[in-house]
């Protein structure tokens, strides 16, 4: 997989999203319940607004400082026996992880759920290179199964299936033979992924966060299987975006509070763990420890005027409240990176030229903005977006021409008035009753669904109004 | 006390009773009242499509159309939002940013001016009916402002108001989204329809006309006989004066 996950045009992408009742049904129940439980945990800490501060300034001062903080890391590692590797594109990403792979002769390996992985491509190079590659997220697992389906959420990834489909996931290709309950489900995957775990060679996992000063990294799981890899396998590979990263612990306690609250709406999750290169004399954890840090493009959103999407902490709020991602699901967005903060960083990662779409694909109601537990203004950083995609003159020479010919009509009362004077005559040939009833390709889409009225007659305006009675008030 | 009214062209061109119930509440607490009328439109919809240049040329112009007003207070919170952007976009600019500032400092939607400047949650309407509200986007999160219709409405005599589910969630309008992404939208205003009609409410009350027109138009097109009404007109119910005025300018499809 890479960050692009369906090659299909946007249109095809939403149509399917919305023609599948399985996936809505599942999507909207999981974000009437998340909204729930988000909002107690969050009250449960106190002035969540003063948190969202400080979480604002931590995520902005470590990026200001990134270069410091990632060159303490790296002495910190280095000094504890690890290795770190600075990669500058995917390639070199994955390349460095199947050196390692190809060196220790490994083929077994087990992987915690990431998303940067997903992004530098690695699970395509580790199986080309002749490795079986395990998921160990419950979620990624049942995707893995399901003939890797892609992601739909950026903290549950199979978010867009129901326990039916699971277990006849499970049922076709591991041969479970046991009912649809949850319990039963995660048993029988915990019997397969057990082995798994005590067989591989190498475990691969993400990072949430890693500390600065301490050299190590922090591993935020409901499932243990972050835990498993890293202390199982004789060598341990964690990879993160180059931006993921703390000054101390301190800060960490801060951020997965707001971390754990935002995503599942729990105080804390059942592992939070800080890891890296084992000391000598421990006897658990891994021999060999090495920690890639991903560029792939993020040096160039550092300082940019999107440099705040950087602040994202990956909990997914924002996907829980938006009530387009509700309706169209995670696949849509074509993306590993779905939902607002999708919209935002998959155009800068990816490009255009495949996401021109996605910032539009919001009504800009601002509720990822408010829920943001870093105060990213998600909504305000889409309309960049599309300020972006107009100048470099990715919109249609037609809507141009609408968007100039609008912006000059709004701005003068002498032409406002004239195009007052023609709106309802003209708006009267295409209506019935009163309604408009077909219109041009511009409004199309809106009356298909929708009663539209006429515009009033000139001499009924608002401003007809005030006038005559002004006159009036005169004479 | 002096007010400019900022009509919106929304309300200008389809709705012109939503204005003129604001002007009757407004002069009814003592307000009076102007329409500056070089006033078009605040340029969201171009400003939301990414237009930025083209955006900026309707935004200067209502600079300079309340340039001398003491308030300017309009029927929509989300066009009061766009002002209070302003000064974000204007910012830099030596000819345009305190003009801004000064338009966004005395900018208020019309609930929001009655109960915190004029102090004032009982206007003296009523109505006899069931209503539920729906909160717009922008007059809650970008605004700010979640209580002043509430306040107003619980003073309404005889108007019993029932609580809608998820009224948090957009209605799909977005002004130029429901456009561009008809298909969207139109599962996001299908869903607010459902919310809408499991309260039993008989009206639909908002602060927005442009989510009143999205809603009403597909609870008409579903064949729902809710009632859409403009707060303004639900304050200005059983004054009258209203009656009289309005009598002598009844548009042909109002």
């Amino acid at each position: 997989m890479s960050l692009q996950t369906d090659r299909r045009e946007f249109n095809e992408r939403t149509t399917d999203g919305i023609g599948n009742p399985f996936m809505r049904n599942a999507v909207s129940s999981a974000q009437d319940s998340l909204k729930t439980r988000r909002l107690s945990a969050a009250t449960a800490l106190g002035d969540w607004e003063q948190w969202r501060t400080l979480g604002q300034q931590i995520r902005q001062h470590t990026l200001k400082h990134l270069d410091y903080y990632l060159g303490q890391l790296a002495d910190n590692i280095e000094k504890k026996g690890g290795h770190i590797y600075f990669a500058k594109t995917k390639e070199e990403a994955s390349g460095y992880i199947r050196d390692i792979i190809v060196q220790k002769k490994a083929k077994k390996i087990v992987k915690s759920k990431s998303m940067v992985t997903e992004e530098i491509e690695m699970n395509h190079v580790l199986m080309e290179a002749g490795c079986e590659l395990t998921e160990t997220d419950l979620g990624e697992y049942i995707l893995q199964m399901d003939d890797w389906d892609p992601p739909s959420h950026i903290v549950a990834p199979a978010l867009h299936k129901d326990r039916r489909q699971i277990r006849k996931v499970f049922t076709e290709k591991l041969g479970y033979t046991g009912d649809e309950s949850p319990v039963n489900l995660a048993r029988y995957a915990r019997t397969v992924l057990r082995q798994k775990f005590l067989e591989a060679d190498v475990g691969i996992t993400g990072c949430n966060f890693a500390v600065a000063n301490l050299g190590a990294i922090n591993l935020v799981t409901n499932e243990g299987n972050g835990d498993l890899t890293a202390a199982i396998p004789k060598t341990h590979i964690a990879v993160m975006g180059m931006e993921r990263i703390v000054p101390t612990l301190e800060e960490m306690e801060v951020l997965d509070n707001l971390l754990c609250r935002s995503a599942v709406g729990q105080k804390l999750t059942s592992y939070i763990s800080v890891i890296g290169p084992s000391a000598s004399g421990e006897t658990d954890g891994p021999e060999d420890f090495h920690l890639v840090v991903v560029d792939n493009g993020r040096s160039g959103i550092l300082g940019s005027e999107f440099n705040e999407a950087l602040q994202c902490i990956r909990c997914g709020a924002c996907l829980n409240v938006c009530p387009v991602y509700r309706h169209i699901g995670g696949h849509a967005y074509g993306s590993i990176y779905p939902g607002p903060i999708g919209a935002v960083i998959t155009p800068l990662l990816g490009g255009y030229d495949d996401y021109k779409e996605l910032p539009f694909a919001s009504s800009l109601c601002a509720a990822c903005t408010d829920v943001c537990p870093v105060k990213i203004p998600l909504h305000e950083q889409l309309i960049l977006h599309r300020q972006n995609i107009v100048q470099e003159k990715r919109t249609s020479a037609a809507e141009r021409l609408q968007m100039k010919t609008a912006g000059r009509l709004l701005a003068s009362q002498a032409l406002f008035g004239k195009a007052l004077r023609f709106a309802n005559p003209a708006s009267r040939l295409i209506s019935r009753h009163g309604r408009i009833a077909r219109g041009p390709q511009l409004v199309r889409g809106w009356i298909n669904a929708r009663d539209l009225s006429q515009p009033v007659r000139q001499q009924d305006s608002f401003r007809a109004w005030f006038d005559k009675r002004k006159g009036r008030e005169g004479q | 006390m002096k007010v400019s009214i900022f009509s919106t062209c929304v309300v200008d061109l389809m709705t012109p009773n939503v204005g003129i119930a604001m002007v009757q509440v407004l002069e009814r607490l003592g307000c009076e009242i102007d329409f500056p009328a070089s006033q078009v439109c605040c340029g969201q919809p171009t400003y939301n499509s990414g237009y930025l240049e083209d955006s900026k040329l309707a935004m200067k112009n209502m600079m300079r159309a309340f340039e001398h007003s003491d308030y300017v207070v309009g029927p929509s919170g989300s066009c009061i939002a766009m002002f209070h952007e302003y000064p974000k976009i204007f910012k830099g600019d030596p000819q345009w940013e305190l003009k801004a500032v000064a338009l966004k400092e005395k900018a208020y939607e019309f609930t929001q001016f009655i109960v915190r400047v004029l102090g004032i949650t009982d206007v003296g309407a009523s109505l006899e009916g069931t209503a539920t509200y729906h909160r717009s986007c922008h007059m809650t999160r970008l605004l700010g402002e979640r209580e002043t219709p509430f306040q107003l409405l619980e003073q309404v005599q005889g108007l019993q108001m029932e609580p809608l589910k998820n009224s948090d969630n957009c209605c799909g309008f977005g002004g130029t989204f429901s456009v561009k992404m008809p298909d969207i939208s139109e599962q996001m205003v299908n869903e607010k329809c459902g919310c809408v009609t499991e309260t039993g409410a008989d009206i639909l009350i908002s602060a927005d006309m442009g989510c009143l027109l999205n809603i009403g138009g597909r609870l008409s097109r579903k064949g729902e006989p809710v009632k859409i009404m403009h707060i303004a007109e639900v304050l200005n119910h059983h004054n009258p004066a209203a009656k009289k005025e309005e009598a002598g300018h009844e548009p042909a499809n109002g």
